[in-house]
């Protein structure tokens, strides 16, 4: 589901004609590359960090604490991009890319930060790659493309990987969340219970169910969006998409 | 010069015109009516559906869909959609089909809107649905609170009146359904119904629960609190009423003319000098006043979603009026004075 955010519906809105290009203007062209660019490096840093954690450990156990701020830094700064929407810099819709960013987000803040017994759960270590990889060949697909040099192995990679990073990223999610429920419904965390004088009760650990439940119906939608999408994109590949 | 032209013609009966032009209405003759040629094409695949000659001039769009679903009977005329360009707005079922500005063969695009359903539907369902739901959480059924509970009854005199004005509330707008409400599109797409049906009980349920819940806590300032909230709530029903009977009047059955609503003798439609939409207006301090009644976070949440939802559609009113109407006055806002 938010796993590997797998692209803006800009490409799914392709074929609502007319092809009005409406790309960015050349300060806001400049703009989303430097973001783009900084977003790839940040998650190389990720990357690099968890290799160079599990070369000195020998062992994949514990891996979060090593990127643990750069991941929540970068995670975090993806928000930027439901503004581009908003703005309209980037022509994908606001309520897509924001669900996608804010799962994501929540995944990272409000499971993972906020549950201290699941992060040294494997599945952690799971999603968090996934995320990696995904974001690194999404960030660098935007930046070439914003640069108008899009090779063809990124666009091919972009397309591809997450045939298998989106359920490896989607498993580790589900596992994650599922592994915080117990410590949850014990310390009753982020929990509201009545009587109280605003009269309202908030469950955290039915939201959280419910939440496990909710990538039912949606993650097959996105991801098989994703391979019509795959599709369309590969096997026309004289038709050049920009993003 | 072209009325000759088509004098002309041998027998008069059907008439081609090889380069279809904008043309004013042509002067009825006594014995010659020009008849028609009305094409319609598919607005997507381009495909031409139907072809119908001998259509007279003073058709209506209504009659050509009513032909059309003669012919294919799984499109309605509610369904239809036809236009001059496929980009365009559809028709009105009203138009006339001389002063439309084709030749006398006449191409309209057909857009499939969907299955619609009366709004009318939609409305009731959408109000009796509250009204009932709430009731059940009021008398406190089985298998929503603790088995204890199960039809006991409130100790707070607060949930009892909340209750009554909730219902009152509902079956007031359910009377102005059926009887006052005139609403100019006669249906609306199938998939409203469910839209808007989960919305409305969604939230009635979950305002429900709280307010009757054993467990309620009653406003922080007693009964000052909830008398002021009951005035407030039942000024701005009484205000939205007048609103609703005044729109009712501007329109006569049947017509379609649209009229500048303007305050009337009633004072509490004086509120039109400064608001295009006081319904909207009126309906968001009723809310309010159920919030401050009841202090309940999710009225609250309610209350703020209710009022995203018609700024929007005053602010969408707002500009039909100012587009309509030259003169429209410039003091009014669409929904709160001065502010929205």
């Amino acid at each position: 589901m938010s796993a590997p955010a797998m692209g803006t519906t800009k490409t799914a809105h392709s074929d609502v004609a007319p092809k009005k290009k409406r790309g960015p203007g050349a300060l806001a062209t400049a703009y989303l590359v430097i973001y783009n660019v900084v977003m790839t490096a940040g998650w190389l840093v990720i990357a690099v960090g968890l290799v160079r954690a599990y070369l000195a450990r020998g062992s994949y156990h514990g891996l979060y604490y090593s990127i643990e701020k750069p991941l929540k830094f970068f995670q975090t700064g993806a928000l930027l991009e439901i503004l581009h929407c908003a703005v309209g810099i980037v022509p994908s819709s606001v309520v897509l890319t924001g669900f996608q960013v804010l799962s994501r987000v929540f995944l990272t803040w409000a499971v993972t930060h906020s549950v201290r017994e699941v992060q040294n759960e494997d599945s952690v270590l799971l999603f968090v790659s996934a995320w990696t990889i995904t974001e690194i060949i999404r960030y660098s697909f935007y930046t070439f493309s914003l640069l108008n040099h899009l090779p063809y192995l990124v666009k091919w990679a972009r397309y591809t990987f997450f045939l298998v990073l989106y359920p490896m990223g989607v498993t580790g999610e589900l596992l994650t969340v599922y592994a915080a429920l117990p410590y949850v419904q014990k310390t009753g965390l982020y929990s509201v219970t009545l009587p109280n004088k605003y009269n309202f009760s908030f469950d955290y650990h039915t939201f959280l169910i419910l939440t496990m439940v909710s990538y039912i119906p949606l993650f097959p939608q996105l991801y098989f969006h994703m391979m019509r999408q795959r599709k369309k994109v590969l096997c026309h590949v004289e038709e050049y998409k920009t993003e | 010069m072209d009325t000759l032209a088509l004098e002309a013609k041998a027998t008069g009966q059907e008439k081609k015109s090889s380069a279809p032009r904008p043309r004013p209405k042509p002067p009825k003759k006594a014995k010659r009516i020009v008849y028609f040629e009305v094409e319609i094409v598919d607005a997507k695949t381009k495909e031409k559906l139907l072809l119908l000659d001998k259509v007279e001039p003073t058709s209506t769009i209504l009659d050509i869909k009513a032909l059309f679903h003669k012919s294919n009977p799984q499109w309605y005329p509610a369904r239809q959609s036809l236009r001059l360009d496929p980009k365009g707005k559809g028709l009105k079922d009203e138009d006339v089909l001389q002063t439309l500005p084709v030749g006398t063969t006449a191409s309209f695009y057909f857009f499939d809107l969907g299955a619609q359903i009366a709004w009318g539907t939609v409305f009731l369902s959408e109000c009796y649905g509250p009204l009932l739901i709430y009731l059940m959480f009021y008398f406190r059924l089985p298998f929503i609170y603790a088995p204890k509970y199960d039809f006991s009854s409130s100790k707070h005199w607060v949930v009892h009146l909340a209750c009554m004005c909730h219902s009152f509330h509902y079956v007031k707008r359910i009377l102005e359904t059926l009887f006052i409400h005139r609403i100019s599109h006669g249906t609306m797409p199938l998939r409203n119904i469910f839209k808007n049906c989960s919305y409305y009980w969604c939230f009635a349920a979950w305002m429900a629960y709280y307010i009757n819940h054993p467990l309620y806590t009653p406003p922080y300032y007693g009964q000052q609190q909830v008398k002021t909230a009951l005035i407030i709530f039942l000024f701005c029903q009484v205000g939205n009423f007048s609103i609703n009977i005044t729109l009712r009047n501007l329109k006569c059955p049947g017509s379609k003319v649209k009229k500048i609503p303007h305050p009337t003798k009633n004072p509490f439609t004086w509120i039109f000098a400064l608001v295009s939409c006081p319904n909207y207006t009126y309906e968001l301090g009723s809310w309010m006043g159920f919030t401050v009644m009841t202090q309940c976070l999710p009225v609250a949440f309610f209350t703020i979603v209710g009022f995203v939802l018609m700024t929007v559609w005053a602010r969408g009113k707002h500009r039909n009026y100012r587009k309509e109407f030259r003169d429209y006055p410039t003091l009014r806002s669409p929904i709160l004075p001065f502010i929205l």
